[in-house]
């Protein structure tokens, strides 16, 4: 007796057609397709990249303009610290680390969908 | 006496460890390829302890206590902006010059515009910004070992001339990758060891901190001109200066590609997060027990004198010797870093095709160049504090090579033309607002902040130059610029089948 062979619909091969041409290559030839890529890849780079520095400069000139036209925070204390030290001296720079992980990881991400987009079809 | 001897060991301490790191790396240095770039094979660890070494200059060791000491609050925006310069860089540029496959600023120019023109317009503001760094590691230096052991005012600056310059002798930059990792981890340690143990004795003794009265304690209470303007000023030339700054730069091309500069640039945000806390506790506890520095030629030296001034005897001058020791790591590696970029600049524009002996022999000799102009010019005294000089060598990086950066990266209109108008606008003129506040008669009122802060109205003019200029030459717009966009930033594991963008690599 021979084992069993199932036979099954390859839906999920089905689904994708095969290439005739690989993305990579419309890219290196620099076809209407290939610039279409680019654009997509540069336009979802340029919103992160932008994203961080908005924060990035956003973050900085609040704090700056806070600290400098709510002279009252200066006798607010913790710990014996003036508020405005507390938040330029030590508080802005965790902020500004959490901004950059955030940054690194959309970035990433963006090259990941990128890839895929590249592999597939 | 005997505080002069603890300095001293210090300083030979440093020496002996920066030559002997350096030399670690010299088995290794092959290729010219090593002497540049350390044939980009450095982990993101070690590359960001080797950016954070090198970009914690004299201005960061020394000069933000004094100026904390001097004007207050409004000096805590230095250290923040030094920081959030690297995250700007880590948003804007990071990935994409890493995958450029460029050494310098002028090669980027090189490769995204195919212009010669621009190419050296960017080396000559590569000089430019690299001697201006420079000085102030050099005065930094003389007023450091005159201050700790009487030496004379031209020794400092030539002890570090010979060190770096034996260190890229024998190594080029993968000797200093190391030397540098080494010299992060010492800074630090130079600084938080004083600043625990001042720190504590500050508390033991139940002492009050310094009086509030003088608006010192306060935001915008420096009592300098329209000090508003002057610190958004200062944030901008700062946060947009460090990606243009040339041993930045070359820094990054030693990451194996471009996911792992932009990881190199996140670990070195933390690193100089930690070490920027250090300078604060020196500035408000030198306005405490060093008043009568504040505003003179000794407040830079605010951090090397405090630690005796608080601790009289053994313990004080124990401390005063390993502050000395930082401050002398500072130099060396600033100067190091800034001396291979200048060099690496000067050796490859200046020089022609040649073999590859007579090539590294070429660099060692734009070295020698490249750290004696700074020097003499240190020599001629300064009337600006350390980290006002450096923040003007962010000025003059930001109203340049910001904009040719971030436009060659996410704008493909850019052109040569653009590019040149803009890099020679920025240059000009805010080469002259340094020019004039360094050498210049005293200016008061607004002119005076217009020209010693620059950076807020020149950057913006500089885009508006380089945008409109390459909109006016569109028939410029490189025909390769897809090509190119597509390397910078496309993923390595894309970039195989890609081609290659060596056009420039000599």
């Amino acid at each position: 007796m021979t084992a069993r062979v199932r036979i099954t619909h390859p839906r999920t091969t089905a689904a994708r057609s095969v290439p005739v041409r690989p993305p990579a290559r419309e890219i290196d030839e620099l076809t209407a397709l290939g610039e279409l890529y680019l654009a997509s890849l540069m336009r979802s780079q340029r919103r992160a990249a932008f994203a961080g520095c908005a924060g990035t400069i956003g973050l900085l000139l609040a704090v700056a303009v806070a600290t400098a036209e709510f002279s009252s925070w200066g006798h607010v204390t913790v710990l014996g610290i003036a508020l405005p030290w507390i938040l330029v001296g030590i508080a802005v720079y965790p902020v500004l680390g959490g901004i950059g992980f955030l940054a690194v990881r959309l970035a990433e991400r963006n090259e990941r969908a990128f890839a895929a987009l590249m592999h597939q079809r | 006496m005997a505080h002069q001897a603890w300095s001293v060991v210090g300083v030979l301490l440093v020496t002996v460890v920066t030559l002997a790191v350096g030399s670690l790396g010299m088995r290794r240095s092959h290729t010219l390829g090593d002497f540049y770039v350390a044939s980009r094979s450095v982990t993101p660890r070690w590359n960001a302890a080797a950016v954070s070494g090198e970009y914690l200059s004299a201005a960061s060791f020394l000069g933000i206590a004094g100026l904390l000491l001097t004007y207050g609050f409004d000096m805590l925006w230095y250290p923040v902006g030094y920081t959030a310069g690297y995250l700007i860089l880590l948003a804007l540029v990071a990935a994409p010059l890493r995958r450029s496959g460029a050494y310098t600023v002028p090669d980027f120019a090189q490769i995204r515009l195919g212009s010669v023109a621009v190419r050296r317009t960017a080396s000559v503001l590569v000089v430019l910004i690299g001697w201006l760094y420079l000085v102030p590691q050099l005065q930094g230096a003389a007023l450091t070992l005159s201050a700790q052991t009487g030496a004379p005012g031209w020794a400092g600056g030539l002890l570090v001339c010979i060190v770096v310059l034996i260190n890229v002798a024998i190594g080029g930059m993968r000797s200093i990758t190391f030397a540098q990792a080494v010299q992060y981890w010492m800074k630090l340690t130079a600084l938080l060891v004083p600043a625990v143990v001042l720190g504590a004795v500050w508390h033991a003794r139940h002492d009050r901190l310094p009086e509030a009265a003088d608006g010192w304690l306060q935001p915008l209470g420096s009592g300098l001109e329209h000090p508003l303007y002057a610190t958004l000023s200062l944030i901008v030339a700062i946060c947009l200066g460090t990606m243009g700054l040339p041993h930045v730069l070359v820094r990054f091309y030693t990451n194996p590609d471009g996911r792992e500069a932009r990881r190199t640039a996140l670990i070195v945000i933390g690193l100089l997060s930690v070490f920027y806390q250090l300078p604060t506790v020196f500035g408000v506890l030198g306005r405490r027990y060093l008043p009568e520095l504040a505003g003179g030629r000794l407040a830079d030296a605010t951090v090397l004198l405090l630690p005796e001034r608080m601790l009289p005897g053994l313990p004080g001058q124990l401390l005063g010797g390993l502050v000395t020791a930082g401050a002398f790591a500072a130099f060396l590696s600033t100067a190091s870093g800034l001396t291979v970029s200048v060099a690496g600049v000067l050796a490859q524009d200046a020089g022609a095709r040649h073999s590859r002996t007579s090539r590294i022999n070429r660099f060692r000799g734009s070295a020698l160049v490249s750290i004696a102009l700074p020097y003499a010019l240190s020599l001629t005294g300064a009337r600006l504090g350390l980290a006002a000089v450096v923040g003007l060598a962010f000025a003059l990086a930001a109203s340049t090579f910001c904009p040719l950066l971030v436009l060659g990266i996410w704008w493909r209109g850019l052109t040569d033309v653009g590019a040149l108008v803009g890099l020679l606008t920025g240059g000009l003129i805010a080469g002259s607002a340094v020019l004039i506040t360094l050498v210049g008669p005293g200016r008061h009122g607004w002119p005076g902040v217009l020209l010693s802060q620059p950076a807020a109205w020149v950057v913006p003019l500089v885009f508006a130059v380089m945008i409109g200029g390459s909109l006016l030459t569109r028939s410029r717009i490189p025909p390769d610029v897809s090509r190119v966009l597509i390397r910078l930033h496309a993923p390595e594991s894309m970039a195989a089948d890609l081609p290659s963008l060596d056009r420039s690599a000599r």
